[in-house]
């Protein structure tokens, strides 16, 4: 595993049920998230863009394939094994926010430190660094609830950065926040990679984010299609009007999808 | 930060707080009474042995328990006096009598007998001088609970006992018999008088060893040597007096139920609180889980609650309790609350709510990180 390699997934694949009831979400995939970049994990519903990210996340595990994070493997770990590293690792931001509403914002950031073994005064100034990096100092000691859906996202970004994981998983960011809100949270992710350098992975469907990402992977029925910069041949580029998409598969082949609809026309 | 987060669970809806604590301040108070109630019983039956100043009683062998009074032979008393190692040996008169009230009408009492002289037992809860009245031949001294029921309101007032004179030279209080017929006080030898008996014909033998002399060898030297009566440590006696009428009457073991009954109560109106606030919290304890916590932190969350549960309904109760225990000070049957029964009560009410904890703790045991995903 390189310097730069923060994750790396080899053969991946899972299924979910047995027999008829057999579902295969991921087949033989096989993918490298590095440092000091922002990668976006595209495709429509039903892909496999989430469990790939719980697979990578140690949330979930993969029916057979090999992952590394951090340069560990994964595949023997026990629940409590994967806990850990994701503790020590991993940062994650959901898209429904996933904040404790009983908590206020620096009370749910010292939480996630605290998860992380880390208490008193340097917990007490890394939650002030988490919420000044991503704006919300001046929210401390606010409740979720009281915190619009764009201030939500970033206080659980700010929770994720807290203890400066290597590794930031984001699930659909930018999903649930209107277009202003959306590009104020996917302004900060490309900084938090390449300032933090850190990976940073975001599962999304929505092409906006295209434009801030360094590198688009872009999975369709379980299986990596393609995987480059965006703008560049053999990645996603939005195309104005009705967000249909052009990608270009791993055999060169091109064609346009409706993003966030899930309909295709092949080329 | 675990602590905020319990305390901030539960106080995130008041209203199942509310009836969290109000379930364990029905338990607490539940078993407090019930436990209360129980020790108000072993000391309402234990009332009197608890004041003789002895270390051994003498006393015929068909003797159960205290109240029940038989005559030792009068042989009793010249033998264990030869016995090495006693100092001394008291004779104490307790039997029933009739006693007529000043204004007519009669009932029966328990007359306690002793040498007023000595302080093997002297009628407590009453000044000194007026207990060292009883040396005056024909005075008695009751207590003030049943001083209404004799017929009886002031020092003086004259009644009669087997047809011979007793005058009410004080009045002790709270000294309450467990079979509701009232003890009165009067010296040995106007108990026998009243009795009819003389010498040492007496119920029991109150034995002080000297200082230095072994308790159980003193013990075993008395039964070898007055073979015809029964010879016990007092603390023994004490305990088979206890288990007679825990055991005989049967109100000791209700007592006994329904403090198991205060526990089962509590538990299961913790444990219902807790699982459901659990559950309620689930998604958030599955995102503690998919940030990296550790199963442990995630059950301390909820231990947290149960001990927070724990102590708030136990300052509720026992408010409650104390209210209890002063509103029966004055009762016939008075609950009786001891400062370790009540460190007792707080561990049995913290343990109570931990118990209470494990279906919460079975049910987040099986959180499915992944559902973060899902939501």
């Amino acid at each position: 595993m390189s310097a730069r390699l923060a994750m790396e997934a080899r053969n991946v694949s899972k299924t979910f049920g047995q027999g008829a009831r057999e579902v295969r979400a991921l087949s033989d995939v096989s993918l490298e998230v590095r440092r000091g970049e922002l990668t976006l994990l595209m495709g429509p519903s039903g892909s496999g863009k989430t469990t790939l990210l719980s697979i990578l996340g140690c949330i979930l595990s993969a029916s057979s394939g090999e992952v590394w994070v951090a340069g560990h493997p994964t595949a023997q770990l026990n629940p409590e094994g994967l806990a850990a590293l994701r503790r020590r690792y991993l940062g994650f931001i959901f898209q429904s926010y996933n904040l404790f509403p009983t908590l206020t914002a620096a009370e749910n950031v010292l939480l996630a430190l605290k998860v992380r073994g880390i208490e008193g005064r340097e917990a007490d100034r890394l939650t002030a660094a988490a919420l000044a990096e991503v704006g919300m100092s001046s929210k401390a000691n606010a409740h979720p609830g009281t915190l619009s859906g764009g201030q939500q996202q970033r206080l659980a970004i700010a929770r994720a950065l807290a203890g400066d994981p290597a590794i930031l998983l984001a699930d659909e960011p930018t999903a649930a926040l209107d277009t202003e809100n959306g590009a104020a949270v996917m302004d900060i992710l490309p900084g938090i990679a390449k300032k933090g350098d850190r990976a940073v992975l975001a599962v999304t469907h929505d092409p906006r984010t295209i434009r801030y990402a360094d590198r688009v992977i872009e999975i369709l029925d379980g299986r990596i299609v393609g995987d480059a910069p965006p703008g560049v041949s053999g990645a996603v580029s939005p195309v104005a009007g009705d967000h249909v998409v052009e990608l270009r598969d791993a055999k060169g082949k091109s064609r346009h999808e409706h993003a966030g609809r899930g309909r295709k026309r092949r080329r | 930060m675990i602590v905020t987060l319990a305390k901030r669970n539960l106080l995130h809806e008041p209203a199942r707080l509310v009836v969290t604590l109000v379930g364990i301040a029905f338990s607490v108070v539940l078993i407090a009474v019930q436990a209360g109630l129980f020790l108000g019983f072993e000391r309402m039956v234990s009332v009197v042995i608890d004041h003789i100043d002895a270390d051994i009683i003498i006393m015929p062998k068909a003797t159960e328990n205290f109240d029940d009074v038989s005559i030792l032979t009068g042989e009793e008393r010249y033998r264990a006096l030869g016995v090495p190692g006693v100092e001394r040996v008291e004779r104490l008169v307790v039997t029933g009598a009739e006693w007529r009230k000043p204004d007519g009408g009669s009932r029966s009492v328990m007359l306690l007998g002793s040498d007023p002289r000595t302080n093997t037992l002297v009628p407590w809860n009453i000044l000194a001088e007026d207990a060292r009245r009883l040396t005056t031949p024909g005075s008695v001294i009751v207590d003030t609970t049943y001083a209404e029921d004799l017929g009886v309101s002031k020092v003086g007032d004259v009644a009669q006992i087997e047809g011979q004179s007793a005058r009410v030279v004080g009045f002790t209080s709270g000294i309450r018999s467990f079979t509701t017929v009232p003890y009165v006080f009067t010296a040995l030898d106007q108990a026998q008088a009243y009795q009819g008996s003389t010498g040492d014909r007496v119920a029991y033998l109150l034995v002080s060893i000297k200082p230095g002399a072994n308790l159980e060898t003193v013990r075993a030297d008395l039964a070898g040597r007055v073979p015809s009566a029964k010879v016990m440590a007092l603390q023994d006696f004490r305990t088979q007096n206890f288990h007679y009428w825990l055991f005989t009457t049967g109100a000791g073991g209700a007592l006994l139920v329904g403090v198991l009954i205060g526990l089962l109560v509590g538990c299961a109106v913790v444990g219902q609180t807790l699982f459901s606030t659990t559950k309620d919290h689930l998604p958030e304890f599955a995102t503690l889980r998919a940030l990296g916590a550790p199963a442990t932190l995630i059950k301390k969350v909820i231990l947290w609650q149960a001990a927070i549960s724990g102590i708030a309904g136990y300052i509720a109760g026992g408010v409650l309790v104390a209210g209890v225990v002063f509103a029966t000070q004055a009762t016939a049957m008075s609950i009786v609350v001891t400062p370790w029964m009540a460190v007792g009560l707080f561990c049995a009410t913290i343990v109570m709510c931990a118990v209470a904890a494990l279906a919460a703790i079975l049910k987040v045991n099986k959180i499915d990180p992944a559902t973060v995903f899902a939501r």
